[in-house]
C-alpha cells in the first residue's frame, strides 16, 4: 500500500465533504454537508463499482472508532448542569421512554412491511 | 535549569496537548473496560470517557471553553466519519435497494414517533418551552439536531448533550429491546438503532455485523434529513394544540 494513496484517500473524503458544506448553504439545504459528502462518495462508488483497498483501511480505521469521535460534544454536559438539574425528571423519563418507544416502532413496522413487500414478490412470481 | 511545576501546567493547561490526550485517555479506559465486560452494550465507552473527563474538568476548575480547544481535533473527525458511511452502505447497497419501501414507511413512522414521544412526555412533566424544543430533535445525528433545535426554539448546545444522550441508550439497549419484541433480522435492528441513536447507534451496529452497520448508517443519514423536515412542522402542530 504507497502511503500518498492514504492521503488521496483521504484527500477525496474531505473534498466531499467540502463539496457537501458548500452545496447545502448555497442552497439552505436542511442536511448537513456531511450527510450530502455522503451521498456524493456513495455515488462515486456505484460510478467506479468498487471500494478501493485504501479507502476500506481508511475508512474502516475511522468508522471502528466512531464513537470516540461524540466525547467532546458529550462533555458539554457540563455547561448545562443546573438547567439537567432543573428538569432531570422530565427529561430522562422522556430520553428512556421516546428512545425504547422508537425502536420498537421503528422495528416493527420495517418488519410488517418487509413481510407485506416479501408475500406480494412471491405471489407476482 | 528546570522548570517549575506551575510554569509545566501553566504550559499545558493552555496548549491542545493535554486535553486531547486526555480525550484519548479517557476513551481508551471506556473501551477497556468495555472489552473487559465482554462487549456488554451497557458499558458503554462514550459513557465512561464522558463521566471521567467532566470528573477531571470540575476538579481541576477547567472551563469546556478550555477543554475544547484541545477536543475539536476529535470532534472534527465527526465530518470525514460521516462520509466514510458511504462504504459500508455502499458494500449493503444490494440489500438496502431490495428493502427500499419498507425503509421509506418505517423512516416516517419513526421520525415521527421519535419527536412526537420526547416533545409530549417532556412536556406533560412540565418541562419549560425551550427544553421541549431542545429534546425534539433529539434522535437527530448532532450537527443536525442542534440547527433544528436553534431554528424551533431550542437550546443547541443542550440538544447536543440530549442526542448524544440518546445516542448511548440506543446503543446500550437498542439490540435487546428489539429481541424483546421479536425483531432479529440484523438489517432492520440495525435500522432501528440508527434512526434511534444516529452516530453512536451505528458505532455500535458496526460491531454486531455490517449489515447492521450498512443499515443504521442509512437510516442516520435518512432520519437527519426526515427530522429536519418534520421536527419544525411538528413542533408547530403541537403548539397550536397544546400551547395556545
Amino acid at each position: 500500500m504507497h502511503p500518498n494513496r492514504i492521503v488521496l484517500i483521504f484527500t477525496i473524503m474531505l473534498v466531499c465533504q467540502l463539496i457537501g458544506e458548500i452545496v447545502t448553504r448555497l442552497f439552505h439545504w436542511p442536511v448537513p454537508g456531511p450527510v450530502l459528502g455522503m451521498v456524493i462518495l456513495f455515488c462515486g462508488l456505484l460510478v467506479r463499482g468498487s471500494v478501493p483497498e485504501e479507502m476500506s483501511a481508511v475508512t474502516g480505521g475511522l468508522l471502528q472508532n466512531l464513537s470516540l469521535l461524540f466525547v467532546p460534544a458529550g462533555v458539554g454536559v457540563m455547561l448545562h448542569a443546573q438547567l439537567l438539574a432543573e428538569n432531570w425528571m422530565a427529561l430522562s423519563l422522556a430520553l428512556v421512554l421516546s428512545a425504547a418507544i422508537t425502536l420498537v416502532v421503528t422495528g416493527l413496522v420495517m418488519t410488517w412491511m418487509a413481510r407485506l413487500t416479501d408475500r406480494r414478490r412471491a405471489e407476482a412470481s | 535549569m528546570i522548570a517549575s511545576p506551575q510554569e509545566i501546567w501553566v504550559y499545558l493547561a493552555t496548549s491542545p496537548l493535554l486535553h486531547l490526550t486526555l480525550t484519548l485517555v479517557a476513551y481508551l479506559i471506556g473501551d477497556y473496560l468495555y472489552h473487559k465486560s465482554g462487549e456488554k452494550a451497557v458499558v458503554n465507552p462514550v459513557l465512561i470517557a464522558i463521566v471521567i473527563l467532566v470528573t477531571v474538568l470540575l476538579a481541576t476548575g477547567t472551563s469546556y471553553a478550555t477543554y475544547f480547544e484541545g477536543a475539536q481535533f476529535v470532534h472534527f473527525l465527526l465530518g470525514p466519519a460521516t462520509v466514510a458511511l458511504a462504504v459500508p452502505l455502499y458494500r449493503q447497497f444490494e440489500r438496502v435497494r431490495h428493502s427500499a419501501p419498507a425503509i421509506v414507511i418505517s423512516l416516517v413512522a419513526g421520525s415521527v414517533t421519535a419527536v412526537l414521544s420526547a416533545t409530549l412526555i417532556t412536556w406533560a412533566l412540565g418541562a419549560p418551552a425551550n427544553v421541549v424544543a431542545s429534546i425534539a430533535p433529539k434522535s437527530a445525528t448532532t450537527p443536525i439536531a442542534m440547527g433544528v433545535s436553534e431554528h424551533i426554539g431550542g437550546l443547541p448546545s443542550l440538544t447536543a448533550v440530549l442526542v448524544i444522550l440518546t445516542g448511548i441508550l440506543g446503543a446500550m439497549v437498542g439490540a435487546s429491546v428489539l429481541a424483546r419484541v421479536g425483531v432479529r433480522d440484523a438489517g432492520v435492528q440495525g435500522f432501528a438503532i440508527g434512526l434511534t441513536s444516529h452516530g453512536i447507534g451505528t458505532a455500535r451496529a458496526l460491531q454486531m455485523s455490517e449489515a447492521a452497520g450498512a443499515f443504521s448508517a442509512l437510516a442516520m443519514g435518512l432520519n437527519g434529513l426526515a427530522t429536519s423536515l418534520l421536527a419544525p412542522l411538528l413542533m408547530h402542530w403541537l403548539r397550536q394544540w397544546f400551547w395556545p
